[in-house]
């Protein structure tokens, strides 16, 4: 490899070596100088990290069981496609929430936090894993004291969606959190889970994807491009392919 | 502690669209050029391959490609008397960082603007007298015709290796093609792209109700192509992911498919990566760039001294690096003195979402291209007669739909509820067969007086530096004409059997949290006035001679069109009046 001399070499392996003054979530993050040829180097590529299955990693047992239960009546299960809990939407937000997302990575945190106009945007130090933990705490404090100590989880159905249709509204008010608001981000997230790529915990075995007729990541269309009016017949594949091609026919 | 590199003869700040074709002018010269970027190299098989590309989440949610807001951000208000706050999250633009910058992630929509456009100011006080125009209305001529920039609109296209239909060859109406655009010396490189079926449907609607539609110019190509460097582009496959995400198919015109592999051999060019400009350097006397200030990710500071500073990046930091380096006058809208930071605009953008009858009509609306679609020019610039209507300017419109990506693309008709049961079996129902154009009415955005960009009192960037504040409101001209346009949009969705529709005009005030387009204009305008622009027509900057200000800080106003093939036209533009008249006489090209 050509390079500068021996001291462009040195610096480089030095900025590698040395703590990140400031990670930017690229592929690479160290200075670099390029010429005479593309830099590239083999299998260097920067897949996204697989989520994994078990536990938690950051809501508590109480949290997850009433994230699961708002899944499944924001997205709730019929004969043909399952809900928001069998589908891994908790288990996408969960892990959302634990990662950049949940602490806010890479946005502007310096203050003043100011008070402003809604279509300022968002204004708060707290990121989405301090608000959720927050409104759901609020909610089941909400909850036990409407229902006779019931928490949202243990309560019937039809109780749960007036709670769900209060919060749209902004009528139903939470200790400390914005109902609405909260209820805005909930229903984003979870639909965002139900139809991202399953490779985030959610749209398990691709159920989202098949109950709308779109094929995923495919690359190539071809031989459709002028094919009018007609079904694409083939299913959908993820980023990890399907489960066929990794796993023997039962 | 500042280390100073050896000289070189032009430096360039930012390796997007703007300055790969300036290195490459440049380096054809024979002068040592080195372009410095604020963000990583880029390239298909390391960051965007096939097998993990097609990720909604990660590229389009989570924004992978795009700068990170607590790297460099802005504050936003309305009105010169609200308090900016900043912008912690990007909403209604998206700022590129990296190797090719926007020319990365974009859909690839390669519109010339029409000849009028360059004239605006002239144009229309001449049709309409000066009175039709509102009061804080600052328009103006570029100080540039189009017959001047066609042989670098035809050099950009032919680089990019662009699908379309001519309108006009030679001054010859050609049909099939866009009958109102200015005429052009060649017919594009490769035919249009093959169109699915709702686009199809679009023209033949369209077709119906009287228009003249045409397929959009686009930068996805319809087949195989070697451009005039030897870069060689694949056929688009329809895979719908390009707005937001790299082409992985070599099939999108980006500087990484058409430029930098030409470029990087060349033994008289370098580029650096990771490190952010902080500041442009001059002399004494401060008419005079002697280089540059960056610094790279692990916070060291250096300098690069040049005889050339080619600025180059996207049009906020343009501006933003002129105003942190002292370089022209900022504008001060309450005087009416000063230039940088003066006529900043957007693009007034609306859609019309149609329900079909999903017994009837399958779209398959996964297949498409980020610049794929069926257009009409009708009520774009002043192609038609705006007198009994009260506003100026007009936009195209078309079912321009990119895909069908399911996060955003799952939509239910106007009253359904948005989570529960009815929600879900809507979504069903419905996803097959709607028409989402998404930017359908793209509409252009005229100048005001108190439309601007200045330096924030209270926020500051991680260099300590104030951030740039961005006063900017949507005015009854452009809401006017975006009603205008929406209705007749409506109309044409309509009639190609559309059940149910979802009307979404344009409304103001202008919020930053929705996504709007990237087309950001202005505020380091070009012109032939030295006291209402900061660069001269030939893209130099007025004060300091040996500086040229590249991208769309440029327009003086913005145009019913995307901006990037006049972005493109106009840095080869500025490149051949650096290599025919800078080189041989350093100094102003245009007396002030």
């Amino acid at each position: 490899m050509k390079r500068d001399s021996q001291f462009e070499f040195c610096r480089r392996q030095l900025l590698l070596a040395g703590a990140a003054y400031f990670v930017l979530g690229a592929s690479h993050s160290g200075a670099t100088v390029i010429y005479d040829h593309l830099p590239w180097t083999p299998n260097a590529g920067n897949p996204p990290p697989p989520a994994t299955l078990g536990p938690w990693h950051f809501f508590t047992g109480d949290e997850g069981r009433t994230v699961e239960a708002l899944a499944d009546r924001i997205i709730p299960p019929d004969p043909d496609t399952p809900g928001g809990k069998d589908s891994g939407c908790a288990v996408f937000l969960d892990r959302q929430l634990a990662g950049p997302y949940g602490r806010q990575d890479g946005l502007y945190l310096r203050p003043p936090f100011l008070k402003g106009a809604r279509n300022q945007g968002h204004q708060s130090d707290k990121g989405p894993a301090q608000q959720y933990r927050e409104a759901l705490a609020a909610l089941t404090k909400s909850c036990r004291a409407k229902f006779g100590g019931k928490a949202f989880s243990d309560l019937s159905d039809a109780d749960k969606d007036r709670v769900l249709e209060d919060l749209e509204k902004g009528k139903l008010e939470l200790d400390g959190a914005d109902g609405k608001a909260f209820f805005d981000q909930l229903v984003k997230d979870l639909q965002t889970g139900f139809f991202a790529d399953p490779i985030y915990g959610g749209n398990r075995d691709m159920v989202a994807w098949k109950m709308i007729g779109y094929p995923g990541a495919r690359y190539n269309y071809l031989d459709w491009i002028n094919r009018h009016n007609e079904k694409f017949p083939l299913p959908p594949v993820s980023l990890t392919g399907r489960a066929e091609w990794t796993r023997a026919e039962r | 502690m500042t280390t100073r590199l050896p000289k070189k003869d032009v430096v360039i700040i930012g390796l997007g669209w703007t300055g790969s074709i300036m290195a490459n002018e440049l380096t054809g010269e024979g002068l040592e050029v080195v372009a410095i970027e604020r963000g990583p190299w880029r390239d298909a098989p390391t960051d965007f391959p096939p097998t993990y590309m097609q990720d909604e989440l990660r590229y389009r949610v989570r924004h992978e490609l795009f700068l990170r807001p607590e790297q460099l951000t802005f504050t936003f208000r309305n009105k010169m008397d609200q308090t900016a706050l900043p912008i912690r999250s990007w909403g209604a633009f998206m700022p590129p960082n990296g190797v090719g910058g926007g020319g990365v992630h974009w859909n690839a929509e390669m519109w010339r603007f029409l000849p009028s456009d360059f004239v605006l100011k002239t144009h229309l006080t001449e049709r309409y007298g000066a009175s039709f125009l509102p009061d804080d209305m600052t328009i103006q001529d570029w100080g540039i015709t189009y017959d001047e920039l066609e042989p670098f609109y035809d050099r950009f296209e032919y680089l990019c290796g662009t699908s379309g239909t001519a309108g006009n060859l030679r001054g010859q109406i050609m049909e099939g093609g866009n009958p109102f655009e200015g005429s052009r010396s060649r017919p594009y490189p490769t035919p249009a792209q093959a169109q699915p079926f709702s686009h199809t449907l679009f023209g033949k609607a369209a077709r119906e109700l009287g228009y003249k539609p045409f397929p959009q110019p686009s930068g996805n190509l319809s087949q195989a192509y070697t451009n005039p460097l030897g870069m060689k582009m694949g056929p688009c496959t329809y895979c719908g992911f390009c707005e937001w995400f790299g082409c992985s198919n070599y099939s999108k015109a980006s500087p990484q498919t058409t430029i930098l592999p030409y470029l990087v051999r060349k033994p008289n060019f370098t580029a650096r990566d990771n490190s952010e400009v902080i500041r442009i350097n001059l002399d004494r006397s401060g008419k005079r760039a002697t280089g540059v200030t960056f610094v790279d990710t692990s916070g060291e500071t250096w300098e690069q001294p040049a005889d050339l500073v080619i600025l180059s990046a996207y049009t906020l930091f343009n501006v933003q690096l002129l105003l942190h380096s002292k370089i022209g006058r900022p504008y001060d809208p309450v005087a009416g003195t000063g230039t940088v930071g003066r006529n900043y605009t957007h693009q007034t953008i609306s859609t019309v979402n149609g329900f079909f009858d999903p017994k009837k009509f399958n779209f398959n609306p996964f297949i498409a291209s980020g610049a794929i679609g069926m257009c009409i020019d009708e009520f774009n610039g002043d192609n038609f007669d705006h007198g009994p209507h009260g506003f100026v300017g007009g936009g195209y419109m078309g079912q321009v739909q990119t895909g069908a990506r399911p996060i955003e693309s799952t939509l239910v008709p106007p009253g359904t509820p948005k989570w529960g049961a009815a929600w879900k079996s809507a979504v069903k129902e419905n996803y097959l067969s709607t028409v989402k154009p998404g930017t359908g009415v793209h509409g252009s955005f005229y100048a005001y007086k108190d439309i601007y960009l200045d330096l924030d009192p209270t926020y500051s960037d991680r260099f300590g530096r104030p951030l740039m504040r961005i006063t900017m409101d949507l005015k009854e001209n452009e809401l006017k004409q975006n009603r205008f346009l929406t209705d007749k949009f409506a109309e044409i969705i309509k009639a190609m059997g559309a059940s149910k529709l979802d009307v979404q005009y344009r409304k103001g005030p202008y919020d930053i949290t929705t996504y709007q387009t990237t087309h950001l204009n202005g505020g380091a305008v070009m012109g032939s006035d030295p006291t209402t622009s900061v660069i001269n027509r030939y893209l130099q900057s007025w004060d300091v001679p040996n500086l040229f200000v590249l991208g769309a800080s440029a327009f003086p106003q913005n145009a019913g069109y995307n901006p990037t093939l006049t972005v493109g036209a106009l840095a080869f533009w500025a490149a051949t009046a650096i290599r025919t008249k800078y080189l041989k006489s350093p100094g102003r090209l245009v007396d002030a």
